[in-house]
């Protein structure tokens, strides 16, 4: 699979959850685009991450 | 706290001398309505555009979220440019702490952002489609708020609520391509602040990491950069440019 562009060993069978908090994103302050489609927050714990999967996921600083 | 009591204090001293509202703003755009006719105005943005810009860019439209450093500005450029038609929701009143890169200035203390940005903006185009909701934008609202605009400029300052908002609008707003203000604090170079496109409807403009918490100052020469990106984005979508 890919994270930002980067490729990554998909480490069993992982929830997309699981693997935003194994990779230390902070879930409150990110949006995440799986496959060119955003995921909505309350499918994070049941999205399952496959090998051929593409995550975008973006993380919100403060300031404006 | 001390800041905040003495801007309510001076504030109050403006309200009670009736500095603090301007008396009649209606009276004072229908009179520069009177002297600069749409057409005149048409005619000035003509020498800067070719007629086909000028028809998509007046043809134009777009929400913004947040009238703080990047909205207030975003919404003024837009302005300029002769979009024809803004959308702006803010909850907040004018506090002396924004006037270091917010568009208002000392006659606008205290008052909402949305009601006194309105008057700028139609100080500088008298025809411009205006509608300013000065409601708390919610997961639960932010659909119905944006779903009719095909661009929403995100320019909130709380990392929660900019990631809220996104989402929100990602997932329920199909036809709606955001542009998120993300990373100008600080004080590090200018050239820092870029506009990627990061999704499909998602253009992200600004450093990508310069928190507020870590970059301790927000300067306006920054927080402008960004509101320059996002309000270009915007323009370059109205004119059928997709690439960031």
């Amino acid at each position: 699979m890919t994270l930002n562009g980067v490729e990554k060993e998909v480490p069993g069978k992982i929830s997309l959850l699981e693997l935003l908090q194994q990779e230390g994103f902070q879930t409150e302050r990110i949006a995440v685009e799986k496959n060119g489609e955003i995921i909505p927050k309350a499918a994070y714990e049941a999205t399952w991450i496959s090998e051929t999967d593409k995550l975008e996921v973006v993380s919100f600083v403060g300031g404006g | 706290m001390g800041r905040e009591k003495l801007f309510c204090e001076y504030a109050k001293t403006k309200a009670a001398s009736g500095q603090g509202t301007s008396p009649e703003p209606e009276a004072a755009l229908e009179s520069e309505k009177k002297h600069i006719s749409r057409r005149q105005l048409k005619e000035a943005l003509l020498e800067r555009y070719t007629p086909e810009m000028y028809e998509k860019i007046s043809g134009g439209s777009a929400a913004i979220a947040g009238l703080g450093g990047l909205g207030s500005q975003i919404a003024v450029m837009l302005t300029r440019a002769g979009v024809g038609k803004l959308f702006l929701v803010d909850f907040d009143r004018i506090e002396l702490t924004n006037l270091n890169r917010q568009a208002y200035d000392l006659t606008h203390l205290g008052r909402e952002k949305t009601e006194a940005l309105t008057e700028i903006l139609k100080k500088i185009n008298p025809y411009l489609e205006v509608t300013a909701v000065r409601e708390k934008v919610t997961a639960e609202n932010a659909g119905r708020l944006f779903q009719g605009y095909p661009i929403l400029c995100e320019a909130f300052d709380k990392p929660g609520q900019k990631a809220m908002l996104v989402n929100a609008v990602l997932e329920q707003c199909p036809h709606t391509v955001v542009i998120s203000g993300n990373g100008m604090a600080g004080c590090s170079s200018a050239n820092t602040i870029v506009t990627q496109r990061k999704m499909k409807r998602l253009y992200l403009c600004g450093d990508g990491e310069t928190d507020l918490a870590s970059g301790v100052c927000l300067m306006p020469s920054r927080v402008m950069v960004c509101a320059a990106h996002q309000a270009n984005m915007a323009i370059r979508l109205m004119l059928g440019e997709t690439s960031g």
